[in-house]
Formats: C-alpha cells, sequence, structure tokens
C-alpha cells in the first residue's frame, strides 16, 4: 500500500494505538441486520462506546459452511429481515457519519459479493468506509478473485490461519495477507470449543517469527476471562457467536438486544483492558 | 484446457473447467485437500490402485452392469431404438457405490479412519454405510430432515449398515443443507476424517475424481454397444438425470470427443422451472460459489442461495457439478428439465411396460426419452442411464398417486 494510503489506513492506525497503550484489542462480530436494521445500526454505533475497538460485520450468506449454529442463526435472522449487501454497505456509511476511527471489517462468503459484481463492491465498500474484508472461503489459491482487486482498491484482506496451516503453507498464506492475521485457534466451526492458553501462546510463537502484521486470536472465545487470557498475549482477541448469541437470547425472551449485546461488549472489553495493567508485554 | 482439441483433458490444476470448478473452500480445509489432490493423483498413476477398484466393482458391485435393448418401450414410442444401461442392478441399487469403491480404497491408502458423507434420496448414503462396513470404518451420514422424512427406506438401510445418520436441521433442511454439515464435520475433524462426497462437486479435486471413478459407466456402454450393434458403432445420444451430475459424467465423460454423440442432461424441473420450484441450476439459475467450487446456482439477486424443489431427493439440489456448468456454456452437451409430473408418468410407463421399477431420478432421463424418441428414426440409438432403482421411492409415487400403503 502507497504512503498516502497508510497515512489514512485505520487498521494500521488503531494497532498503533493499542501498542502505545499496551493491550490486546478487542474485535466484536455482528451479523449486518441481525436482528433486524434498526437495531443492528445501534449495536454497530454503540460498539465503539463500549470498548470495542474494531469491528467485524457479517454479511449474511444462507449457506455459511464454517459457522456454527449461533451465527448461522444470526443470518438467518438478518435475511428474513431483508438484508441485502445494499442495506450492510449502507450501515457502515451510516456508522461512519459517527465514527471515523474504528476500523470496520466485512466478514462473510463469496457469493453474495460476486454476486453484486466484484469491482462495484470494492468501489461501494471502499466508499462507504470499509476497511478490509475476510472472506472465509477465498484461500489464497483464489487471490486472483478478490483479494488482488480489494488490494488494488486499497481495501486490506484480512486472513484466517488456522492449526492445519502448517510452516510449509504459512508463507503462501502470508503472502497477500494485509491488516492483521485472524488466527483461527481451533479446528472447527465458529461458536464451538475453545483453544486452551498454552496453544493460542505456541500458535502465536510460531506465527511471530514469520509476520510483522498484528495477529488476532479468534474462535470459541465466549466470556470476559476467555478475552482477556487471549489479548495477554495475542494482538487482539475476537468474539463472535457469543455476542451474537446474547442477541439471539434477548430476542428469544423479549428483551433489548440492543442493550443486551452492548452492555455484554462492556464485559468483554473491561476484560481485556486488564488483562495486561501492570504487566508489559 | 491444455489441449483445445478436446474435451475431456479438463480440469486444469487448479480445478477449473473453464471459469468453473476451482477450491474455494476455508483455510483449515485448504491443506486436507491438497493432500486429497496428491493422493488422488498418484492412485490415478497407479495401475495396482486401478485394479484393485476393478476387482471390488466387479465381484462385490456385479459389473459390467447390463446394456439392454427396452424391447417393449422402444415399439411403444415407435421412433428410435432405446437402449436401458443397468446401473441400477448394482449392488446397493444405484451407480453411486462405483464412486464409493473408488474412494474408500483412496481413504485407506491415506490412512483415514472415519468416513463421513451427504446425502439426498439416501443412495450415496447407503453406498458409503455400505463401503464403510466392508472396509470396517465408522461412518457418519448427514441427512437433511425432509429428505430422511421421503427416504425412510434408505435411512433404515444405512443404519443396519452400521453407519450413524444425523438428522440436519437447519436451511432448506435438504441436500445441500446435509453437504453444509458434512463441510462443517470435516472442518472439526481434520486429523483422521475423509469426506466422501457422492457427485461431481465439491472443492478440486472431488468433481475430477469421482467423475473419473464413475466414468466405468461410458466406458462399458462403449464396449457393449460395439457387441450390440456392430464393431464401430456409437451411440447417437445419450441422455442421463442431473442432481450434482455424477451418474450423467460417468456416461458422457469417455464420449466428449465423439462430438456426433448427442449429450443431453435432464434437470428436475419440480413444478415448472417458471414456477420457480424447481431444481434446474443450468435453466434457471446463473454462476456463483457454493460448496467449494464455482458453477450455476440457483440464488436470488443478493447471491442467497434458493431452495430447491424436486420430487425426487436425488435431484434436489440447487447446484450442479462445475464440468457440466463448462459442457452447458461450451455447447458440448444439452440440458434440458422434466417436471415432477411427467417424472412419474416415465416411472409408471416403465414399471409397467419393461419390469423395471426406476428411481424417480433416471425417470427424469426417461420422460426426456419419451419425448424425443418418436421423433427419430429407428436407426437413431438412445442410451439412457438407469441409474437407480424406485424401490426407495414407492412411497413417494404412492402419495403422489394419492394411494395409501
Ligand atoms: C439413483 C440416483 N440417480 C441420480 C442421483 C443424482 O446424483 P447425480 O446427478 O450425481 O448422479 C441420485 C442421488 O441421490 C440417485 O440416487
Amino acid at each position: 500500500m502507497s504512503d498516502s494510503s497508510l497515512r489514512d489506513d485505520r487498521l494500521a492506525s488503531r494497532f498503533d494505538l493499542l501498542r502505545r497503550e499496551s493491550r490486546g484489542g478487542l474485535v466484536t462480530f455482528i451479523t449486518a441486520g441481525d436482528p433486524d436494521f434498526a437495531r443492528s445500526c445501534r449495536i454497530m454505533k454503540g460498539l465503539p462506546g463500549v470498548g470495542a475497538d474494531l469491528i467485524e460485520l457479517g454479511m449474511p450468506f444462507t449457506d455459511p459452511m464454517a459457522d456454527g449454529p449461533s451465527i448461522q442463526a444470526s443470518a438467518l435472522r438478518a435475511l428474513k429481515g431483508g438484508q441485502t449487501m445494499v442495506s450492510t454497505l449502507s450501515m457502515v456509511e451510516e456508522f461512519r457519519t459517527e465514527d471515523m476511527e474504528t476500523p470496520v471489517i466485512l466478514m462473510g462468503y463469496y457469493n453474495p459479493i460476486y454476486a453484486y459484481g466484484v469491482a462495484r463492491f470494492l468501489e461501494d465498500a471502499k466508499a462507504s468506509g470499509v476497511d478490509g474484508l475476510i472472506v472465509v472461503d477465498l484461500p489464497p489459491e483464489e487471490d486472483a478473485e478478490l483479494c488482488m482487486p480489494a488490494l488494488e482498491a486499497g481495501v486490506h484482506f484480512v486472513r484466517l490461519v488456522t492449526p492445519t496451516t502448517n510452516a510449509s503453507r504459512l508463507p503462501t498464506v502470508l503472502k497477500n495477507t494485509t491488516g492483521f492475521l485472524y488466527y483461527v485457534s481451533i479446528t472447527g466451526i465458529t461458536g464451538t470449543g475453545t483453544a486452551s492458553n498454552d496453544e493460542v501462546k505456541g500458535a502465536l510463537q510460531f506465527l511471530r517469527p514469520h509476520t510483522d502484521l498484528p495477529i488476532a486470536v479468534g474462535f470459541g472465545i465466549k466470556t470476559p476471562e476467555q478475552a482477556a487470557d487471549v489479548a495477554r498475549y495475542a494482538d487482539a482477541a475476537v468474539v463472535g457467536s457469543a455476542l451474537v448469541e446474547k442477541i439471539a437470547e434477548s430476542e428469544r425472551i423479549g428483551g433489548d438486544s440492543v442493550e443486551a449485546a452492548l452492555m455484554f461488549v462492556k464485559d468483554l472489553s473491561s476484560g481485556v483492558r486488564a488483562a495486561r495493567s501492570g504487566a508489559k508485554r | 484446457m491444455k489441449n483445445l482439441n478436446t474435451y475431456n483433458s479438463g480440469p486444469e490444476k487448479d480445478g477449473r473447467f473453464g471459469i468453473f470448478g476451482g477450491r474455494f473452500v476455508a483455510e483449515t480445509l485448504m491443506p486436507l485437500i491438497l493432500e486429497l489432490d496428491e493422493a488422488y493423483q498418484a492412485a490415478k498413476a497407479d495401475p495396482s490402485f486401478d485394479l484393485e477398484v476393478g476387482r471390488y466393482l466387479k465381484h462385490y458391485v456385479g459389473r459390467p452392469s447390463p446394456l439392454y435393448f427396452a424391447e417393449r418401450l422402444t415399439p411403444h414410442l415407435g421412433g428410435a431404438k432405446v437402449y436401458f444401461k443397468r446401473d441400477e442392478l448394482n449392488h446397493t441399487g444405484a451407480h453411486k457405490i462405483n464412486n464409493c469403491i473408488g474412494q474408500i480404497l483412496l481413504a485407506k491408502k491415506m490412512g483415514k479412519t472415519r468416513i463421513i458423507a451427504e446425502t439426498g434420496a439416501g443412495q450415496h448414503g447407503v453406498a458409503t454405510a455400505t463401503v464403510c462396513a466392508l472396509f470396517d470404518l465408522p461412518c457418519v451420514i448427514y441427512m437433511g430432515e425432509v429428505d430422511i422424512e421421503r427416504q425412510q427406506p434408505n435411512v433404515f438401510r444405512m443404519k443396519m449398515l452400521g453407519a450413524e445418520v444425523r438428522a440436519v436441521a437447519s436451511g432448506s433442511r435438504t441436500l445441500k443443507d446435509a453437504m453444509n454439515e458434512a463441510l462443517r464435520d470435516w472442518v472439526t475433524n481434520v486429523e483422521n476424517t475423509y469426506y466422501l462426497i457422492g457427485t461431481v462437486a465439491g472443492p478440486h479435486p472431488y468433481p475430477e475424481m469421482v467423475r473419473d471413478f464413475q466414468s466405468v459407466i461410458g466406458e462399458e456402454v462403449k464396449g457393449q454397444l460395439k457387441d450390440l450393434e456392430g464393431s464401430d458403432r456409437l451411440p447417437d445420444t445419450l441422455v442421463a438425470a442431473v442432481g450434482g451430475g455424477s451418474n450423467a459424467m460417468g456416461l458422457f465423460y469417455p464420449f466428449l470427443d465423439d462430438i456426433n454423440v448427442d449429450l443431453i442432461g435432464v434437470e428436475a424441473g419440480g413444478k415448472g422451472v417458471a414456477s420457480g420450484k424447481h431444481a434446474a441450476s443450468l435453466e434457471g439459475g446463473r454462476p456463483g460459489i457454493l460448496h467449494g467450487n464455482r458453477t450455476y446456482l440457483l440464488q436470488n439477486q443478493d447471491g442467497q442461495i434458493l431452495d430447491a424443489h424436486s420430487i425426487s431427493a436425488g435431484l434436489d439440489y440447487p447446484g450442479i457439478g462445475p464440468e457440466h456448468a463448462w459442457l452447458h456454456d461450451n455447447g458440448r452437451a444439452e440440458y434440458v428439465s422434466i417436471t415432477d409430473e411427467e417424472a412419474l408418468e416415465a416411472f409408471q410407463l416403465c414399471s409397467s411396460l419393461e419390469g423395471i421399477l426406476p428411481a424417480l431420478e433416471p425417470a427424469h432421463a426417461l420422460a426426456q426419452v419419451i419425448k424425443i424418441a418418436p421423433k427419430l428414426p429407428s436407426s437413431h440409438i438412445i442410451v439412457m442411464n438407469m441409474c437407480g432403482r424406485g424401490d426407495k421411492d414407492i412411497y413417494t409415487v404412492a402419495e403422489a398417486l394419492g394411494v395409501s400403503i
């Protein structure tokens, strides 16, 4: 990326800030349009205020093959409410009227992007204020599809590294990854198991020598304590299913899902912020 | 393609058939898919692997399956000469076992100790459960709740064979959702598990591998027709039903470069393509990405996958194998659709005329034969793939005909 685009690179600035504050960040995942467009917007806008450092916004898809029941259900709730790619991008646009600093990463599957048209998607995403993309079903072998055009358009392409990514494969995965690296700490779908602290530590030790990119760790983080544990070693902890589950739970009992989601993020954030207090990395 | 003068050199090394195919999977699966490709290419180049597959196909599956001249249907239709490739006579009652024998031997070779599969009609599930019993491997079959309901006999068969059948309650609760769930299982159990995909879909190398294992169908037809009709006689038209497209690819592939042989793939038209309730991905869909490959998909404007509909559980899938998408776009094969009603009529006609209860899947192919044969001369030879028997479908057919059994 050129120097000029780096200067207004929200992702780089945010990880710089975290480094200066000597703490790991909190990345929160919500599905755009869950439980409905209006409330999803309110949740998104409220996230920075309760301590989310980065926002992953899920682009709902009918067939999320790497997601567990919680995120599957949230995508279906959003789609049922009429969420489309256009409305997802307009959520980001609206968010940007209030917040120009918090990085927003769109996460999802390739088909809705492909249907929208790659060139048009990148143009509109960039214009809406999207900083990066995580597209689960686009491995490096398919970089010509979206990764290269995204980098060209000045949109980060964040890649997942998994426990099956071995040393011989790692350079391939790192090659066109920008912004940060997302370490998926378990083999499995979202919202299932949790990796042990030692496993996470070991993975980070394996990855650090190969890259200068910040490393976020996710999959299976459910509590403020777990988020804190991860944020002690990683540059950021990602919480998705557990947050989406709070929304679902609140919907089930007829509660205020905006309030429920934001309260949970506040707890997560307190955990993450306390994790390294006193202990420099 | 490597050689522009041939249709059967595909796919490219990256798994592409033209723009279709590819490897659109999560990173967790990518190393496994590369390992599988390597293992499969090694096996493909190893004559002893081929011999072993051949031995099981002969002594366990009962191949070669006969090529039967439909002696009552042909005069009844009064036109082209109709042959059935009798793959419904295979052990387990469909073509699915051809692929399962090949893949289970590969899984063994790779040292895998647990097998998973998706199934729609249950035929692939039964075939997988069968080879898992034979090779003493634990087996988990994912099947949509809707399909479990309409294919009860096969669910029971799988259980008798020792497989665990896991009901899939997500999405449309049919084949596509079973495939999602199998992929989720695979992502979770990467160490020991082999995913035995039942059709020419999924990420590379599955479309190529499943096609290769099913190509025994077309190869046999080539030899058998020469014996029956004279030394250089090729069929004029091949007709096969297309769900994911494995029985059709198996029949077509050895004939791709025989350009005078017409290839007709029959998709499930459900209640009619215009009604929106169908499974005709080529006729009613457009290119997109699902289950690891780019192909024609039933989807809305926003790239969300639509539910397919067909009376035949085995055809009830919103996609199609990428090689078919490619053969469709380059015009080498023609694809048509047949409605539930037309398939039901063909089912009844075949049963009473030929004494063969066809599965509802090949009943779609037969309905197309019934449409075209009368207009063709008696010198024209049609070979239709009778890829499964209809015993599994009697409840569905009875219900559609308003009979309670
Ligand atoms: C008898 C039979 N024919 C056809 C199919 C459809 O699969 P394919 O298109 O891969 O042959 C099935 C699938 O279950 C089947 O059982």
